[in-house]
């Protein structure tokens, strides 16, 4: 009986040792060893594969910046920090990059099913790239988002949801590699900075009165923003309101004035995670 | 006659006795893997040749030594223990010889590690008392069983991608009710060969 059990144990084991030494051998003599430098910038990385720097990948990314065929500054998620880091390890200037601080998707469209009417009837593909095609969607407003889900689509965090017709994204999922900007075809999809605190839920460039006629809660050019602002961030340009992150204090003044609402405050996008909070 | 032994060894397992369709091993890959074309016939492909390589490991060291040893009852360890080592030490190869290989193959290796189909093959190999050739003829079969599983299946899943679900069966369901559907096809090869 015991005899048996040592047997079982003693084959058992070595089998296992001898293909544990079959290993060790095949690694000393067949490893491939990885590039150190590329192991390096490969950590810097945010390694979401998002694809944003125009690579398969963050390994091919690294592959890339290692072998030089690729500046250091394309990391999109990982902005800033990650150009610094990476710079270190090659040992190069630290350049500036497009997205200096971490960004987050932001979708300048609020025309619900309810607030925004349709012009037609559109039953063909789904696919906003091959709405926008026909005469430029269904929906009575031409900027605003269609509402099929391409950015939905690419979104490799799956921090974008199509509710009441138009897409939403979710700030504490998205990475902001931009990969959403990148595919919608009305771009209403922009970046903005992480810690911004106001967003402009419009995309309509019309005059205020066909813009209201298309959309209940677009932007109508009024200016009343513009004017109200303490710090002189908004400006209204093509009958627009465009904020600038880098003087917007988040005050709210102008999300209070706003008559037709269409300029809020992040947490209104994100409202339900203050939602959870006062419910936890 | 021997050849003929073969063959038939062969149908059998490709179509009679299909590992995915007939004895619901392997359904992992089958379902995750099986959405795009050159997916499923990566995994496909890697699965033949883990499955050719652990019966040409297993085989010998069933006969030559849990048999001598009388540890035939190990042999569920004994063999998960081999696959494993075996899956790696092709991996650092591959690695080594053909990156292109590994590095079309390798998102799949270490998935296959832990396939029950690839311990299924080298089981039922001694299970129904086959010699080594017949045993390597039967994994080869049972290798392009599951790649013809799984092109087949990723055809269908396309197909079903395009048409209008009801939201309760979207996604997983639909797909188990697809598969249930080509298994009882494969039924239809009942009694054709084995």
């Amino acid at each position: 009986m015991i005899i048996d059990i040592v047997t079982a144990l003693l084959v058992v084991a070595v089998i296992g040792l001898a293909a544990s030494i079959l290993l060790v051998l095949a690694s000393h003599f067949f490893g491939v060893k990885e590039d150190e430098t590329y192991t390096k910038v490969r950590a810097c990385l945010p390694g979401a594969n998002c694809g944003a720097c125009g690579y398969a990948g963050c390994d091919g990314y690294a592959k890339a910046i290692v072998e030089g065929k690729a500046k250091a500054n394309l990391c999109i998620p990982g902005a800033m920090d990650v150009v610094e880091q990476i710079s270190e390890v090659l040992g190069i200037e630290v350049e500036e990059p497009d997205v200096k601080e971490p960004s987050v998707a932001v979708v300048h469209c609020n025309g619900t099913c309810e607030a925004a009417p349709r012009k037609a009837e559109y039953s063909g593909v789904s696919n906003c790239r091959a709405v926008a095609l026909l005469y430029g969607g269904p929906n009575a407003c031409n900027f605003g988002c269609l509402g099929c889900g391409d950015c939905a689509e690419v979104c490799i965090a799956d921090a974008i949801c199509i509710q009441d017709g138009i897409a939403h994204v979710d700030s504490r999922a998205c990475i902001g590699c931009g990969m959403c900007a990148k595919i919608c075809p009305k771009n209403v999809i922009t970046l903005k900075p992480r810690d911004s605190k106001t967003v402009v839920l419009c995309n309509n460039k019309e005059k205020g009165a066909v813009a209201r006629k298309n959309c209940t809660n677009a932007c109508i050019g009024c200016k009343k923003c513009e004017l109200n602002c303490p710090e002189k961030a908004i400006t209204v340009m093509n009958n627009l309101a465009i904020i600038d992150y880098d003087k917007c204090v988040g005050c709210d003044i102008c999300v209070n004035n706003c008559p037709t609402h269409c300029i809020k405050n992040v947490d209104y996008i994100t409202g339900y995670v203050k939602y959870e909070e006062q419910n936890a | 006659m021997d050849f003929q032994k073969f063959v038939i060894i062969l149908m059998s397992s490709v179509l009679v006795n299909n590992y995915v369709l007939r004895q619901f091993l392997g359904i992992c890959p089958f379902l995750g893997v099986s959405k795009k074309l050159n997916q499923a016939t990566g995994m496909g492909i890697s699965v033949t040749l883990v499955m050719l390589m652990a019966t040409a490991a297993t085989w010998p060291i069933y006969t030559y030594v849990l048999v001598r040893f009388e540890l035939e009852y190990m042999r569920t360890i004994v063999f998960i223990l081999i696959i494993a080592a075996l899956v790696q030490f092709t991996e650092i190869v591959l690695k080594k010889f053909i990156p292109a290989l590994h590095k079309s193959l390798g998102v799949y290796l270490p998935l296959i590690t832990t396939n029950c189909a690839v311990l299924g093959v080298t089981i039922n190999n001694i299970n129904d008392g086959y010699n080594f050739v017949e045993s390597m003829v039967s994994s080869l079969g049972c290798g392009l069983g599951f790649l013809l599983a799984m092109v087949l299946f990723c055809g269908i899943r396309s197909y079903i991608d395009d048409k209008v679900i009801p939201e309760s069966l979207r996604g997983l369901p639909v797909t188990l009710i697809a598969a249930s559907f080509v298994s009882l096809a494969f039924f239809g090869f009942n009694g054709i060969v084995g």
